[in-house]
């Protein structure tokens, strides 16, 4: 028999836009307030984020520390943080059905609030053609691979973006002890700073390729290289035996879809009004899985504003 | 590898797989089944379209419409009983113009022919009712209701499984580089070592050729068939009830869109005659053919997100019907020409070469029932570890997941490292539980399952 459970607010998703949702919602008084995480450990993105560039100029932080920091506060603020509960699906108008190690469980709410984030879009859904060879990365599955687990990824690798995420990627590379061969963009120009560009490209020697496009993947059992296309047409093979997709940030809309929720056509994030209100009534969408994709910053800000329209939500005056 | 084995099986796909495994069922026979690659069903078994046929559309009077017909009952039996996951969803051959209408009365005759008596014609108002996400301009179709999606990979891998369980010795990462005969025995040497059998089956699918060629025969060539699939997104799957299969026309056999047992949409595959038995990768043109056929049959099956692509080689030969050779005085049996229906096929083409051995002299000795094998369920119309609490409270790590899209538990890895036939790679460790196979790719969970596969490495 399956427990059904009562709650105020279910926050689904422990990154820094669903912790600054519940801090604030906890420490308004809302109520029982629950945020779920399916990972081992909350905090979102920023746990593999080695990098600095989080906190605040006068308080800089690295990711980890980022995110214990969201975490602490959304626990000391009176929110509960679960870990390692997966929300599945719903149930009712405000119920979703959870899955964890101690099993099953269904909660109902008062309020939910989506904060399940975004994705980079993987090789397959970017319909880059060839073979299945491994070596073939995401930011996400690299920063994880080396920051969290100390993977070997291989020697030479290529970067497929040239936005912030793709240089925090070469990074990552060149923290596992590999060489980053190329940056390839089909951009004119690299989206970033023009210092963290040029400090790449002169400092670190990492070859910036614009106007070029992956057309295949080479390589039997491991990745022997990637064909790229110049914008003249003429196809160059840069050996390597990683590549990372960078950046294409999808929403995970995987739970709001289920729930019938109106997405927006043109980002495919969750449509939400000013108040961040989706189509289903209670249900609030905040963070990157209504606009990927954001700086974690501005996400936990947004978090605040979520919060305020969750306790109108409850507290209609 | 000392000693010498009665028989040995080169190829370790679902074809030889499945004669490994009937073999098994005579204890006094010494068996081995030689892989080139570093797992069961890596070639051809593991990149099809995945359908459990009913030969409804074969040669009349082939041994491929003997051998499917009896194939797909007895699959479908041994997936009952072993745990691979079928779902009977039928099929719909669908007619775009009135050629390929005008075809499906002649379909409906030849299912007759085959012995399939279920077909049933459709209008289109009938068809769309079944299909409403069609797309416009279809005139018609011919349903097949007992046409099936099962699981590739989890088949093979239980045929493997049941075999090594009753003594079947599977040599992996062993590429047959040589046969020579000695004193009558055949002498293979292989890129693990060098392994004696009395009698050998040839059941190296794209490469059987080269194999017969080695033992002197000139009887087929395989030329490799490249089918390019895309998988698509979950939320793809309730835009399509059935098989959408093409009619078949003097232009080839067209694509498919068909559910998986997985919960995907595959469409595909293209059909390109190649020369290099390696071509396993997707090309841009091929991807793009697949995409505006697709656009046309289910058109919203474009707006979803691919999950993923993947490329396999038909074992084509220049003959329309299987290569199936006994030669009792070599000792040695070939099992060629085997094509997609192999799948289907595979415990009928087993028990047949079975019979080929023992007519030819091999003395087989006493037979046995074996012991049932139960799988590991990665299909979406059977209960996975996640959605069964009696599990979860047993042993709270099949209430861990791992890998997100797909719902996979950490006590489902754990268990396929620990099983029968432990994966070499983080493939084969996909291939058994579905891990890294959903729309994220690794994105979440892939540094973590890599974790636990490397600490599960002796």
């Amino acid at each position: 028999m399956t427990d059904v459970r009562q709650v105020d607010v279910l926050v689904v998703g422990a990154g820094p836009a669903g912790l600054a949702t519940a801090t604030r919602l906890a420490a308004a008084g809302a109520g029982r307030v629950e945020v779920l995480d399916r990972e081992q450990r909350a905090g979102g993105v920023p746990r593999h984020c080695a990098h600095g560039g989080f906190g605040t100029w006068l308080h800089p932080l690295t990711g980890p520390q980022y995110a214990r920091l969201l975490t602490a506060a959304a626990v000391r603020a009176g929110a509960v943080v679960r870990t390692g509960v997966t929300a599945l699906d719903w149930a009712g108008p405000l119920t979703l059905t959870t899955v964890g190690p101690h099993g099953p469980e269904t909660i109902t709410a008062r309020a939910i609030v989506l904060a399940t984030g975004a994705r980079e879009r993987p090789r397959a859904a970017r319909l880059v053609p060839g073979t299945r060879s491994a070596g073939v990365y995401t930011t996400g599955e690299l920063q994880q691979a080396v920051h969290l687990y100390e993977q070997p990824i291989g020697s030479r690798a290529v970067v497929v973006g040239a936005e912030d995420v793709s240089y925090a990627a070469a990074d990552t590379v060149r923290a596992a002890g590999a060489r980053v061969v190329a940056m390839v963009t089909d951009l004119p120009a690299p989206r970033t700073t023009p210092a963290r560009a040029l400090d790449a490209r002169l400092r670190r020697g990492i070859p910036l390729l614009t106007h070029t496009g992956v057309t295949e993947l080479l390589g039997h059992g491991r990745l022997s290289g990637v064909r790229v296309r110049h914008r003249d047409g003429r196809t160059t093979v840069l050996h390597c035996d990683t590549v990372v997709f960078t950046g294409d940030f999808v929403p995970d809309h995987e739970l709001a879809r289920r729930g019938g929720i109106t997405l927006d056509p043109a980002t495919r994030g969750l449509a939400v009004d000013s108040t961040l209100r989706t189509s289903r009534p209670g249900v609030f969408a905040v963070g990157n899985v209504v606009h990927a994709v954001e700086p974690a910053r501005a996400v936990a800000r947004e978090g605040v504003h979520a919060a305020t329209a969750v306790l109108s939500e409850l507290r209609p005056f | 590898m000392t000693g010498t084995y009665d028989v040995a099986v080169v190829g370790a796909g679902v074809v030889g797989s499945a004669i490994a495994r009937e073999l098994a069922r005579y204890p006094r026979l010494r068996i081995a089944l030689v892989e080139a690659q570093d797992d069961v069903g890596q070639g051809s078994s593991k990149a099809n379209t995945a359908i459990l046929h009913t030969g409804f559309d074969a040669v009349p009077g082939s041994l491929e419409a003997r051998l499917v017909r009896e194939g797909a009952r007895l699959l479908a039996a041994y997936a009952a009983e072993s745990g691979i996951p079928v779902e009977p969803v039928g099929a719909l051959l669908v007619a775009w113009d009135e050629e390929q209408l005008a075809a499906l009365p002649r379909l409906a005759e030849k299912a007759e022919a085959n012995d399939y008596h279920a077909t049933r014609l459709l209008g289109p108002a009938a068809l769309y009712e079944r299909e409403p996400h069609l797309g416009p301009g279809a005139l018609g179709a011919l349903h097949v209701p007992g046409e099936s999606i099962i699981c590739p990979w989890t088949t093979t891998l239980a045929y493997a499984t049941q075999a090594v369980r009753h003594g079947v010795d599977l040599h992996l990462d062993a590429r047959v580089e040589d046969v020579s005969q000695q004193d009558g025995i055949h002498v293979l040497t292989t890129s693990a070592g060098t392994l004696r059998a009395r009698w050998l089956v040839n059941a190296a699918g794209l490469h059987a050729d080269t194999l017969d060629a080695r033992l002197g025969h000139r009887d087929f060539t395989v030329t490799p068939r490249r089918g390019q699939l895309i998988v698509f997104d979950k939320f793809a799957r309730t835009l399509v009830n059935h098989i959408l299969l093409p009619v078949p026309t003097a232009l080839g056999k067209g694509v498919l869109v068909a559910p998986t047992v997985y919960g995907n949409v595959l469409l595909g595959p293209t059909a390109e005659d190649l020369d290099d038995k390696r071509a396993t990768g997707s090309t841009a043109d091929g991807l793009d053919a697949l995409r505006a056929k697709g656009r046309r049959i289910l058109p919203e099956l474009l707006d979803e997100e691919v999950t993923a692509v993947y490329a396999g080689l038909r074992a084509a030969t220049e003959h329309d019907d299987y290569r199936i050779r006994a030669h009792p005085g070599q000792a040695y049996v070939t099992v060629g020409g085997i094509r997609s229906t192999g799948l289907t096929a595979s415990l009928a083409i087993a028990a047949r070469v079975t019979g080929l051995l023992t007519e030819a002299g091999l003395d087989a000795g006493p037979v046995r029932e074996l012991e049932p094998v139960r799988m590991p369920n990665l299909g979406e119309a059977f209960p996975r570890p996640y959605q069964r609490p009696e599990l979860i409270a047993a042993d709270p790590q099949y209430g861990t997941l791992v890998c997100h899209c797909e719902r996979v538990s950490r006590g489902e890895i754990r268990d396929a490292l620990a099983s029968t036939i432990p994966p070499r790679t983080l493939d084969g460790l996909r291939r058994r539980t579905r891990a890294r196979a959903g729309r994220c790719q690794g994105f979440y969970c892939g540094a973590a399952v890599r974790q636990l596969f490397e600490e599960a490495r002796p």
